[in-house]
Order: C-alpha cells, then structure tokens, then sequence
C-alpha cells in the first residue's frame, strides 16, 4: 500500500516538474528541470520494478542527455524569445487532440490486471522456460539478447546511424573545428 | 578548468570507480539489473567527466576521434559477427544455441559478446555525440 502512495506523490510531482518546464523562459533552467524529470521517472519505474528501464532512464535521460543539452547550450544563445501571445487556433488543436486521448484512454487494459494482453501472450513461456533454456537470472536481459537478438541489433545499428549523423552535420573535423557555427566572441 | 583544484582532485578519483562500475555492470549484466547498453553510457560518461574537467582538447589527446570512430563500427561488427559464426556453426543468424557442445554454455558465450559488443558501440557513440557537441 506505501508503495501506492509514492506512486502517487512521484506522478504529482513529475506533472509539477512538467508544468514548470513549460513555464520557463531560460534555456538553462528548462534543461536543468529535464534532468530532474529524468530522475523522477528512474524513480517511478524503481516503484514499478522495473530496474532495468530505471537504470536506463537514470543513466540517460538524467545524465548523457542533460550534459549533451548544455553542451548544445555552449554553442548557441539560450534566452529564449519571449512570445505570450495566446493562439486560438493552438488551443482549439490542443484541446481536440487531448479529447481524443482521454477517449482513446477508455480502451487501454486496467493497470496490472492478470488478464492483460502482455501477461497472457508469451510472457509466460519466457517466465517458465528462460531458466533451463537459456540459464541466466536475469530475465530482461535473456529476452533482450537472446529471444529478441534481432531487436538489440536494430537499436545497436539506430544508435551507431544516430553517431554517423551528427558527425555527417555537426562534426567539424575537416575544417579545424572553426567554419560550421559560428558564435559570438565571448 | 584546471585550475579548479578539488574538482580535479575528486575526478582523478571518481573516474577509475565509475570505469569499475561501468564493467561491473556490463559483466553482471546476466545477474543483476544493467547490460551492455548502460554500461556504455556509464563508461562513455567517465571520458566525458575527464573532457569536462580537463579540457576537450587533452581528451582529444586521450582518446582519438578517428580512433573513437572505427570503434563505434567495431562493437557492431562485434554483434553481427556471432550471428555469423552462428551461421556456420550450421543455425541460423543468432542462434546462439550452436556455438558450443552445450546450448546453454552457447548461450552465455552469446550474451556475453553481442553485449559486448553494445556496450562498445554505445560507449562510443557517447563520446562521438561529445565531441561534436562540446565547445573546444
């Protein structure tokens, strides 16, 4: 049941966290409060045992992402332009778009619930035979690596396609790091 | 950032542990939460605390954009070639089953190298998206 509650106070918080991204007028502090909503999310997959995905998100979203957002911030002015005008069109989008999702919500399976779709399908046989076919403990990483190989190697080739592109648009190796953004002398 | 003293006093020794850490994590990845991928990014965020610390420039020096390069293509390289010795151990791309006598020793030899191979590319192209990003 406490773990209930924390669920509760981590989703109010990250909606709080969210809201003030929204807020913000700075660059830096938006960046700085993606980081924490990083960690919050790590935090409510801990509270859903999902270790894996946490460590992920922790590692990820809270660490490499934050240190490549300022990186970018470095390179460029991060004040944004202040425009507080109220688009009618905008909401009216907004709000048709969100009506839609809450509608769609009504379909999706109830949170947990054995007879869910995922618990039924296949998880089953990974549950009860990953042991002697495949011997390690870890489930996760018995179905990302071996009953999902093909999966791993289509996100290792994303990721190593994602290094090609921003060296392909970003990497100033050629013209000794100077020609391609050009920044104000500080 | 040199001349920050107590930083470059606590990253001289944070930065060995959280190498440990990182291969901990890669390694004990069949027993425990982790694997290849977070590994990577934990090993890839030790070179990235150095460059931040010392300069881009001395970790230029450390660690070879060229070199950084054929890595991130050697840890895919990695991953494909078990799925080819698979082949010609007479399965299918990746079946990990047939690269020993035993399925299940096959299978740890498997997982242990398609996640090294992961944790290689994904280190590396940490450090690449660094150094295109970072000021130098």
């Amino acid at each position: 049941m406490i773990i209930f509650y924390i669920n509760i106070i981590l989703l109010f918080l990250l909606v709080i966290t969210a809201i003030a991204i929204n807020q913000q007028d700075n660059l830096f502090a938006t960046t700085m409060l993606t980081g924490i909503f990083g960690l919050l999310s790590a935090s409510l997959f801990v509270c859903l045992d999902a270790v894996d995905v946490a460590f992920t998100e922790a590692s990820v979203g809270a660490g490499i992402a934050l240190i490549l957002f300022l990186g970018t911030l470095s390179l460029i002015k991060y004040k944004k332009q202040i425009n507080n005008r109220v688009s009618t069109f905008g909401l009216l989008i907004v709000i048709i778009t969100g009506s839609f999702l809450i509608y769609g919500l009504q379909d999706i399976p109830a949170f947990g619930k054995p007879e869910n779709p995922v618990q039924i399908y296949l998880a089953d046989k990974y549950i009860v035979e990953s042991k002697k076919e495949i011997g390690i403990p870890n489930l996760v990483t018995s179905v990302l690596a071996s009953y999902r190989g093909f999966d791993t190697l289509g996100e290792v080739a994303v990721i190593f396609t994602a290094g090609i592109g921003v060296l392909m648009l970003l990497g100033r190796g050629r013209h000794n790091y100077k020609g391609i953004v050009s920044r104000e002398k500080s | 950032m040199e001349h920050h003293l107590v930083l470059s006093v606590v990253a001289r020794i944070l930065i060995p542990l959280i190498m440990l850490f990182a291969l901990y994590v890669q390694f004990h990845g069949d027993y425990g939460p982790g694997g290849g991928f977070q590994a990577g990014v934990i090993f890839a965020s030790s070179f990235i605390l150095y460059g931040i610390i010392y300069g881009i420039k001395n970790l230029r020096e450390v660690v070879h954009p060229s070199f950084i390069r054929s890595l991130a293509a050697f840890g895919v390289l990695i991953y494909i070639s078990v799925g080819v010795v698979a082949i010609f151990n007479g399965g299918e791309f990746l079946n990990y089953n047939l690269l020993s006598e035993n399925p299940v020793t096959g299978q740890h030899i498997g997982i242990m190298f398609i996640e090294l191979g992961v944790g290689i590319t994904v280190a590396s192209t940490m450090i690449i998206l660094f150094y295109a990003f970072a000021r130098p």
